[in-house]
């Protein structure tokens, strides 16, 4: 994607909680690669500044203390988040971010701890769903390797919240291995249907456990298919 | 609350009942619980002129701890080369700076954890993680990276499974909350730390060199406030149990351990770094050891001030604290600053956006005394010079260990016969399983967050991080980072003088392998009791063999820490000088990884001087062979300086596509290692006629220094060849073939990869 000129630059809004730690990560991802600035959004905010999309970072947002996402969720900037949202803006939700969009009900289910009760940190396969889920940009069927870091990220719904995001296409990454199967070995965590993200029913907010912004160098990691997810979400209001 | 604070007369306050030192049993046991001699007491009555108070002997105690006044190893710790080109700060501050790039430097420390951590293991590891998160951010560093060190008793003692799941889980949740990435380190098992374990922990930040803060509470009637955490009874006299060694039954030190809030850490980080950008603090020190007593000592000391501090005004977690519990405690996550008082709406806005309480608790002073107020009481007169000049400083008796008269040959001979004997494809297997993957502890850390981990654990050799920042030299656009932490216990039992070299030169040569120029070390020096005079003989000849390898490589120390009494029921641990250095790359797209990922020709770089030995070594160690028989590899200082330049300049060539340092095992370990995860085969044919004539096992097993296994990449041969032939203390020969196989072959011998694979994967279990 090309870089950006001074006019028409995208305004995408950060929103920073207390001790959201992947923040500076998004907004150097961003600025190298696409020559945004994020603006940053602290969680005391009351109001948006004029936004045309809202990234909620990972991190450990008040310390996560009660249940990851849970405490954010109530923070004054997500009743912001909410309407924003409610108005068909766009929002990304990358790890905590995702947890928190699912404790604010912006996206089904819950992420509970991993099934090994450990934190897990390492490179992961992903399949893109197969609807036109992505912000209405098809991945499908694209392979994207990136990692993930996190404690909490089995992802929970119940039957007829699995059956709803099936029917509806909103399953829009699974962890799946080698082969390109989500497989029983593929699933890191013990999620459902190996599901790693999902979008709303409109297709605006994406949540998802895996780091795109940590996948944008082949030095680093060595793989760069999270500009894919980055470019989506742009694509989304551009 | 408004920014004007001032002490009451203190000449009219009245004193606390003063402790009764009438000599007797209570005495005694008062003096013994606070690990103080009658000597040390005896300079406290001449420094105050008086009987202490039970807070003021309490200050004492924690200040003259070895912890706190490294008593035993000051004398020392002097002898270490400090300073070089690329020093901007040397020892005593709370971490050591060194030059990168331009005006980017790198601030880091090592520090151990290691009482607290077994007595403790979740929160003693955690904890130790954050201690030295602080200490590199309250100089103004941005902490970009974590390093661990850790030695645990042996897989099967009772102990040992408990320590290793909860140092590990312990380290991973506060790093991974503060956002720290966790990047490199190392793990083994050893009998010696049966009933100690060790936990060394290491933080690299990045500095602005004219940026640098340093913790002085200067300005007459400057404010001091208090920031974080609230205070409660964790961790009371933290410093001088770290100070004293372990009787099995350690139950009732449990109340000791500090218990971490890595949620307060991460705000306290930022917001210390917002508060020092915006230059609204003169002075600022980490509440570590000894919590508010050693910060405002060091503080004062520093600025040759006094303090008036009214512990009233101290935030509590819990009622009914007495001046000596708050003193003493060692509550996480708070710092204690000094401010000119017109600057406190400005702090006061930047600490509220950070939620982080904060209190004035006291006024600096022109007294050259730190006086403390509580309930109407003066707690604490104490002048503030004689704490640090007159601390006590042994030069303490040492007995160095009889030397062998083997010079390793006979040694050599019984351990290959052993070997032999228990089938050296078995060997191969044992060697892999004792130093194999630790993937099972580094999935647990997070290493990829701050987006700058070129080369993590997954690589299993030195870190290579790509810094970036606008303070470096923009002519580096991919300028790199390189840290590794390393310490071969086995050599240092063996010989402490060597044992400390080999520490040294093994850190430089796992930097150099990954293309780096060393720079500086820290150091964590792990000893037993120092009142035993061959582990303080030991602890001297470490030093000594740790400073001879700094001036050879030309690597100085800029930080470090002591950690003595490092014993259970008189059992000394092997000596353990954990060394943690870090190296520049100009170019992290040349840093070549510890594993071989594709088939390629393997080769060896070796000194022309080599002479594989079994002292000390992991075989040795395996076949259950006396610890302390046979000699440790001799080290070629010509060699070793070359073939760091040699790597240096070959992979700053780009011709290098992976290369490791031969360590434990010896070569056919070190080989076996690079591809037994990926799923290529090996075989490994050692023809250098140097070793020539030389048993097969000795070659293949044999431990030696100064050694390089690597694979050049493709087209580069010729060149790399080239530039080997004018080598002088080193050579390069050709040592077989990573290729599309099912096994490793090496010499006559053959392990199927399927057992070499499974052998490796299963070392932490």
């Amino acid at each position: 994607m090309k870089r950006f000129t001074s006019t028409g630059t995208p305004r995408i809004g950060l929103i920073d909680f207390p001790g959201s730690n992947c923040d500076k990560d998004c907004a150097d991802a961003f600025w190298r690669h696409f020559g945004i600035r994020l603006q940053p959004v602290w969680h005391t905010e009351r109001s948006l500044p004029k936004l045309d999309a809202v990234l909620l970072p990972g991190g450990f947002s008040y310390g996560d203390y009660l249940r990851s996402g849970a405490l954010a969720a109530h923070s004054p900037i997500m009743t912001e988040v909410k309407s924003f949202v409610a108005k068909g803006g766009p929002a990304l939700g990358i790890c905590n971010g995702f947890q928190i969009l699912t404790e604010s009900h912006l996206l089904p289910g819950a992420l509970l701890r991993n099934n090994s009760r450990k934190f897990i940190c390492k490179p992961v396969d992903l399949m893109a769903g197969s609807g036109e889920s992505v912000y209405g940009r098809s991945l499908a069927g694209r392979r994207l390797k990136m990692p993930i870091a996190h404690g909490e990220g089995r992802y929970y719904v119940d039957d007829d919240g699995l059956r709803r995001l099936k029917d509806h296409g909103q399953v829009a990454f699974r962890y799946v291995d080698q082969a390109g199967v989500p497989s029983l070995e593929a699933n890191p965590n013990g999620t459902r249907d190996n599901i790693a993200g999902i979008v709303s029913e409109n297709g605006r907010v994406l949540g998802l456990m895996p780091h795109p912004e940590r996948a944008t160098d082949l030095l680093i990691g060595g793989s760069a298919d999270g500009l894919a997810i980055l470019e989506s979400f742009l694509s989304s209001f551009m | 609350m408004n920014s004007s604070f001032s002490s009451p007369d203190l000449a009219k306050l009245p004193r606390p009942e003063l402790i009764d030192d009438s000599p007797g049993a209570a005495f005694t046991a008062l003096l013994r619980k606070h690990k103080l001699s009658s000597d040390e007491y005896a300079t406290i009555l001449e420094i105050l002129g008086r009987t202490p108070t039970l807070a003021e002997l309490g200050i004492f105690s924690a200040m003259w701890s070895e912890h706190c006044s490294y008593k035993s190893s000051r004398v020392h710790l002097k002898r270490f080369p400090t300073e070089g080109p690329d020093v901007v700060v040397g020892p005593g501050e709370n971490a050591g700076v060194v030059r990168l790039s331009g005006k980017l430097c790198l601030a880091f420390k090592m520090e151990s954890h290691n009482h607290p951590s077994y007595i403790e293991p979740y929160q003693g590891a955690a904890t130790g993680v954050g201690g030295i998160l602080r200490d590199v951010f309250c100089m103004g560093a941005r902490p970009i990276a974590n390093l661990n060190a850790l030695r645990f008793g042996l897989r099967s003692h009772k102990r040992t499974a408990h320590l290793v799941e909860n140092v590990v889980k312990g380290i991973g949740d506060y790093g991974n909350c503060v956002g720290i990435p966790t990047i490199a380190g190392n793990i083994s098992f050893d009998a010696s730390y049966n009933g100690n374990c060790l936990v060394n922990a290491m933080t690299v930040g990045v500095i602005h060199e004219d940026r640098i803060f340093k913790g002085y509470a200067s300005g007459q009637g400057n404010l001091v406030v208090y920031l974080g955490s609230a205070t409660g009874r964790d961790g009371i006299h933290g410093a001088s149990m770290a100070s004293g060694s372990f009787a099995t039954n350690e139950a009732n030190e449990r109340s000791t351990v500090q218990v971490g809030d890595p949620f307060t850490e991460k705000l306290l980080l930022e917001a210390t770094l917002d508060v020092l950008e915006k230059g609204l603090v003169v002075g600022l020190q980490d509440m570590g050891a000894a919590g508010l007593t050693s910060s405002s000592f060091e503080m004062a000391g520093r600025a040759g001030n006094g303090l008036y501090m009214d512990l009233d005004h101290v935030p509590v977690r819990t009622t009914a604290m007495s001046a000596y519990e708050l003193l003493l405690s060692e509550s996480q996550e708070r710092m204690l600053m000094v401010i000119e008082p017109h600057r406190w709406d400005e702090l006061k806005a930047v600490l509220d956006k950070w939620q982080l309480a904060c209190t004035i608790i006291g006024l600096v002073t022109d007294t050259g005394r730190v006086q403390i107020h509580h309930q109407g009481k003066l707690e604490v007169d104490v002048p503030v010079a004689p704490m640090t000049d007159a601390a006590p400083k042994y030069e303490r008796p040492m007995r160095p260990r009889a030397k062998l008269e083997d010079n390793g040959t006979s040694f050599n001979k019984i351990v290959q016969d052993a070997a032999l004997q228990r089938g050296p494809e078995a060997l191969l297997l044992a060697a892999l399983r004792d130093t194999g993957d630790k993937e099972t502890v580094y999935r647990q850390y997070d290493q990829h967050i701050g987006t700058q981990t070129v080369h993590g654990p997954d690589e299993q050799g030195a870190a290579t991080l790509w810094v970036r920042s606008e303070w470096a030299d923009p002519t580096e656009p991919y300028l790199g980072m390189i840290a590794v932490a390393a310490c071969n216990e086995r050599y240092n039992r063996l010989d402490a003088y060597h044992g400390g070299a080999h520490a040294v030169v093994k850190a430089a040569r796992a930097v150099a392998a990954a293309g780096g120029r060393p720079l500086a070390i820290t150091d964590c020096l792990n000893y037993g009791n120092p009142e035993d005079p061959a582990v303080m003989a030991d602890f001297s000849l470490g030093v000594d063999g740790i400073s001879k390898a700094c001036l050879e490589l030309s690597v100085p120390v800029v930080s470090g820490n002591v950690s003595l009494y490092n014993e259970t029921d008189g059992e000394s641990i092997a000596p353990t000088p954990m060394i943690g250095m870090v190296g520049k790359i100009g170019d992290v797209r040349s840093s070549p990884t510890a594993v071989i990922k594709e088939p390629a020709s393997l080769f060896l770089l070796y000194p022309k001087s080599i002479k594989p030995e079994f002292g000390g070594s992991l075989t040795a160690k395996l076949l259950e062979q006396p610890l302390r028989g046979g000699v440790a590899p001799k080290i070629d200082w010509h060699a070793e300086k070359e073939s760091i330049d040699f790597l240096c300049r070959s992979i700053g060539d780009n011709l290098v596509g992976a290369c490791r340092d031969v360590g434990d095992g010896g070569i056919v370990t070190t080989a076996a290692k690079m591809i037994v995860k990926t799923g290529l085969g090996l075989n490994l044919q050692i023809q250098a006629k140097e070793l020539a004539g030389l048993p097969e096992l000795e070659r293949y097993f044999g431990e030696v220094s100064g050694c390089y296994l690597l694979t050049l990449k493709s087209g580069s041969e010729p060149k790399f060849l080239q530039l080997a032939a004018s080598l002088r203390y080193n050579a390069v020969v050709q040592a077989g073939h990573v290729e599309a196989s099912t096994v490793i072959s090496w010499g006559p011998w053959t392990t199927p990869l399927q057992l070499c694979q499974h052998a490796f994967t299963s070392s932490m279990i």
